[in-house]
This record gives structure tokens, C-alpha cells and sequence, in this order.
């Protein structure tokens, strides 16, 4: 469904993504393990269209999608969640999530997923008419799920989305994207918390400084020796 | 007091043009960080097409409020045209580059606009026609207003809230706040940012057009300078409520034309244009980012 191929990255003179290369079959969830800087949300951005690539080839669903610009691949169906809670502060918290929603027009449907949203974070609904910018840091950070989600895309990509949050709600927000993904959405999910990922995810890729350093089933990254040393913390 | 309340219907009136021109400085800064420094000049324009228009339409002879609204809304339409070509043929190509550049592309298509508009219009003023005959009503306590200003205050009026509701209720509108806010998260929305600028680009110029058409009709002498002024006003204006905010531009507009007609009153009209740098300095030391303005260290 996605496949990434020899990637390469650069922010001026920084060499970020060096001939990186992840693929995405339909219904999975992948996941990307690496230490802070490897160039995980560099991949997620530049798959998303906000960072330019100098090499490589991004395909989606058999279509070149690499000099798209971001709001068509967007409308292709690939919805990002992206990392540190990037909210539109200035707007309330419902306004957010219909702005995930905006490149629909069946109204109905929105209200539906909206509704879904707001059953899955509860916490949101309440929060609703309230700017994004009050909300504590936890509520923050749902609102760039529930709003790839009220795209109803076919993949999302998730950067880090339980980084900072109380376990009761991490362990919800995996819940939430198991959940996500048995709907039918591929999901290519960005984490530190590499065991939880590891655990739902059925491939992972690890990256360290640009490179893919280990690909492999997750389940048999969770038994690799190391990435147990390395991220899983034995 | 009578004097007062006379000088300060007077100075709402200028103040609410002044606010239809601030609006469009302050939309423009608040999505792209930029100073439009020939929005006076579309002002310029809108009067020249509203006088252009009055012409074809025979409205000297023959006025009616229909040809009035008519005159206004074909002003508005063909600024908002040239709002779109400024921004597509000027600005866009130097988005990405630095502000100085933008800055230099403003003042180019400032001075491209004003020395065009000799070229087409001639040096010399035209006169607007008289659409709508000068009345006064008188409101009691010796205060009067004429016809002409009721209609400037109630088409601002009527503009600000069309405006208010675009930007708050409408798909459009909601995304225009998003762009303003993060354009790279807006882009993960599916918003297309350059349709997103384009579009206020003309919001902003059909307003313009609309002070220029309103202030044609009250002081009928139009020519291609006449946009100067007024378009530095305004935007201290915008400076002044705090620029980036749409309720300041307002709210900047009218203290700008209130403290202009109470300077002519009170003080001297040698002092008229004066008074809007004095207010600009005073609000950069006293409060830099305006009244309404939040003073946060500016985004990056
Ligand atoms: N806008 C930028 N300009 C310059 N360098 C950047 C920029 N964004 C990222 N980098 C650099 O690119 C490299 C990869 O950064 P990236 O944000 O992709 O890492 P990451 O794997 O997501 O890290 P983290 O786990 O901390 O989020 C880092 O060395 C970073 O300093
Ligand atoms: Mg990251």
C-alpha cells in the first residue's frame, strides 16, 4: 500500500534520512522504533509532502506521491497525526476536530465519526467549546488522533502519540488504534514506547541516524537481543 | 459637548473606513507574516473602478441607491480580481524567501500600482459623481449627519459582521484561522494553503475597494496618490489593535479616525496626518503588540 524506497533527506547541510526504504501492506500496523533524532518524523513528514526529498520514490497504493504537494496526498487518504501535540490552539477543541474532516461533504458522516471521536475520548466532548490552547497537555494530544480519524483515511501515520501521557491513557490511546486499525486503516504508528508498539504492530523497522538499522516481524524484534538492550530497557 | 459629539460622529465615520483598510492589512499579516504595503493602493483602485463604473452606468445624469450598490459591488469584484493577480504574480513567487524580499516586493507593487494609475488614469484628479446627493439630518443637541456617512457607516458595518461571520462560520473561514495558526498542520488538514492566501488576499482588497468607492462618494476628488495616506493610516491602525487581529483592525480603525478628527477640532489640522505616527510610537512603547494584540514573542 506504501512503500518507501531509498530515501534520502537533507535540512540544509543535514543529512537526516540516508537511503531509507519502509513498506506498509494494506491493513497493517507498522511500527518505527529508533533513539530521539534517528529520523523518524522526518520519514512521517516527508511521506506526508512538508519536507522535500533529494532522492528516493514514495508510492502510495501504486502512485508516485513524492513531489505531491501535502494537502493532495491528504486527499489520497493518508491522515497524519503529527508529533507534539500540534493543535490549532486558537480554535475550540470541535473546531479542531471538524477541521480534520475538511476536505469531506457528507455531513452526516462527520457528525457520525465525530461522535465516534468524541466515544472514544470522552474527555474531548466535555472539552469541546473550549480553545485548543486550555487544554492540559494529555487532552492536547488526542485531538490530532481524533482528527486523523475524522478523515477516515486509509493510512495513518501517528508520531509518537502516547509521548508524555499518564499510563492509563496510553495504554487507551493503543487500545484506540488496534481498534482504528481492525476498521480496515493501516496504520505506520512512530513510538518510544517501543514495547507497547511492538505489541500490536505486526512488522517494525528500527532507525538509527537515518538509517533503517533492523527490519523484522515485531514480534521478532521483541525477542531481538538488541533491541531489548538498546529500547526495551533489558 | 454639542461640538464633541459632532466631532466624534465625524470621526467614527473615518474611522470605520479607515477599519475596512486595516482589515485587510491585518488578514494578509496574520496568514503570512507580511505587510502589504500597496493595500493603499488598491483602495486607490477601488475608487477608480467605482468612478469607472458610475460612468458606464450613466449614474451622474441618472443616480439611484441600485446604481450606488451597483457601483460598489463592481469596485469591490474587479479589486478583488487584482487582489488574486498581486498575490499570484508578485507575492507568491517570494514566499519562501526572506521577509526582506517580500518586504521590497510590497513596496515594488506599491509603487508599480500608484505609477500605473498616473499612466491609465492621468496625474490629475477625476471627479466622483455626486450618486447620491449630500443631505444632513440632523440628530438633536446640534449634531448633525449626512446622508453619506450614514451609508459609509452602515455598508462598514454591514461588510465587518459579512466578514466576522466568513472567517467564523464558514468551512473557508475556519480554515483561513487554521493557516494563520500553523500552515504546515493546516496542509495536514487537506487545506491548500495557496488557495487559502489567494482567497484573503481578495477578501482584504474588496474591502479596500469598498472604503475607496464609500470615501469617492463623500469627497468626490480621486487620483492615483490618494491611497497613500489613508493606507498608512490604516495600517497604524492595524498596528494599533494589535496586528494579526481581526476585532483589533476595528477597533484600531475607529481610534485612529476619532483621534484624527479630534486633533483637527482641538488642536490644529496641521496636525492631521501627525497624529497617526504619534499613535504608532506611543503604542511600539507602550504596548507593542496593540491593544487587542496578545504580547507574545512572535512565532516561529
Ligand atoms: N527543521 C529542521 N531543520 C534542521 N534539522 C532538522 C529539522 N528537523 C529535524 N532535524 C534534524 O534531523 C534529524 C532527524 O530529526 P527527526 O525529528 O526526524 O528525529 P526523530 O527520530 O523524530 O527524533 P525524536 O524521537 O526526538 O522525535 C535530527 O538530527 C534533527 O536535528
Ligand atoms: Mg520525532
Amino acid at each position: 500500500m506504501l512503500e518507501v524506497r531509498d530515501l534520502d533527506v537533507y535540512y540544509g547541510a543535514i543529512h537526516a534520512l540516508k537511503g531509507v526504504s519502509v513498506r506498509a501492506e494494506s491493513g497493517e500496523i507498522v511500527t518505527l522504533i529508533g533513539a530521539n533524532g534517528a529520523g523518524k518524523t522526518t520519514l512521517l513528514r516527508t511521506i506526508s509532502g512538508l519536507v522535500p526529498s533529494r532522492a528516493g520514490r514514495i508510492t502510495f497504493e501504486g502512485r508516485d506521491i513524492t513531489k505531491m504537494p501535502a494537502h493532495e496526498i491528504v486527499g489520497l487518504g493518508i491522515s497524519q497525526a503529527p508529533e507534539g501535540r500540534m493543535v490549532f490552539a486558537n480554535l475550540t477543541a470541535e473546531v479542531n476536530l471538524e477541521l480534520g474532516a475538511y476536505l469531506r461533504r457528507d455531513r452526516a458522516g462527520i457528525l457520525e465519526d465525530r461522535e465516534r471521536v468524541y466515544t472514544l475520548f470522552p474527555r474531548l466532548k466535555e472539552r469541546r467549546r473550549q480553545s485548543a490552547g486550555t487544554l492540559s497537555g494529555g487532552e492536547q494530544q488526542l485531538l490530532p488522533i481524533g482528527r486523523a480519524l475524522l478523515w477516515r483515511p486509509r493510512l495513518v501515520l501517528l508520531d509518537e502519540p502516547s509521548l508524555g501521557l499518564a499510563p492509563l491513557l496510553v495504554r487507551e490511546i493503543f487500545r484506540t488504534i488496534h481498534q482504528i486499525n481492525r476498521g480496515g486503516v493501516t496504520v505506520l504508528l512512530v513510538e518510544q514506547n517501543a514495547h507497547m508498539a511492538l505489541s500490536i504492530a505486526s512488522r517494525g523497522y528500527v532507525l538509527e541516524t537515518g538509517h533503517v538499522r533492523l527490519e523484522d516481524r515485531a514480534s521478532a524484534l521483541l525477542e531481538n537481543p538488541e533491541v531489548k538492550s538498546a529500547y526495551l530497557g533489558g | 459637548m454639542s461640538e464633541f459629539l459632532q466631532q466624534l460622529v465625524n470621526g467614527v465615520t473615518w474611522g470605520s473606513v479607515y477599519a475596512l483598510i486595516a482589515l485587510g492589512y491585518t488578514m494578509v499579516y496574520g496568514i503570512l507574516r507580511l505587510i502589504n504595503f500597496a493595500h493603499g493602493d488598491v483602495y486607490m483602485l477601488g475608487a477608480f473602478f467605482g468612478f469607472f463604473a458610475a460612468r458606464f452606468l450613466n449614474a451622474a445624469r441618472d443616480p439611484s441607491p441600485f446604481k450606488a450598490l451597483l457601483v460598489l459591488l463592481s469596485a469591490m469584484v474587479a479589486c478583488g480580481i487584482i487582489g488574486i493577480v498581486m498575490e499570484r504574480a508578485a507575492y507568491k513567487p517570494v514566499r519562501r524567501s526572506s521577509r526582506l524580499a517580500a518586504l521590497i516586493t510590497a513596496i515594488g507593487v506599491s509603487l508599480l500600482l500608484e505609477n500605473g494609475g498616473i499612466l491609465l488614469f492621468g496625474p490629475d484628479p477625476k471627479f466622483f459623481p455626486q450618486i447620491i446627493p449630500a443631505r444632513n439630518i440632523a440628530l438633536g443637541m446640534g449634531v448633525t449627519i449626512s446622508n453619506q456617512q450614514i451609508l459609509i457607516l452602515s455598508v462598514s458595518l454591514v461588510l465587518m459582521f459579512a466578514l466576522r461571520f466568513i472567517v467564523l462560520h464558514t468551512r473557508t473561514g475556519k480554515a483561513m484561522q487554521a493557516v494563520s495558526y500553523n500552515p504546515m498542520a493546516a496542509a495536514l488538514m487537506g487545506i491548500s494553503v495557496d488557495r487559502i492566501v489567494t482567497f484573503t488576499f481578495m477578501l482584504g482588497s474588496m474591502l479596500a475597494a469598498a472604503a475607496g468607492v464609500l470615501v469617492a462618494l463623500q469627497n468626490p476628488k480621486i487620483e492615483p496618490l490618494m491611497g497613500i495616506m489613508p493606507g498608512l493610516k490604516a495600517f497604524v491602525a492595524a498596528v494599533l489593535g494589535g496586528i494579526g487581529n481581526i476585532p483589533g483592525a476595528v477597533l484600531g480603525g475607529l481610534v485612529m479616525g476619532i483621534a484624527e478628527v479630534l486633533v483637527v477640532g482641538y488642536v490644529s489640522p496641521t496636525y492631521r496626518d501627525a497624529i497617526a505616527f504619534v499613535l504608532l510610537i506611543v503604542i511600539l512603547l507602550v504596548r507593542p503588540a496593540g491593544i487587542l494584540g496578545r504580547n507574545v514573542a512572535e512565532k516561529v
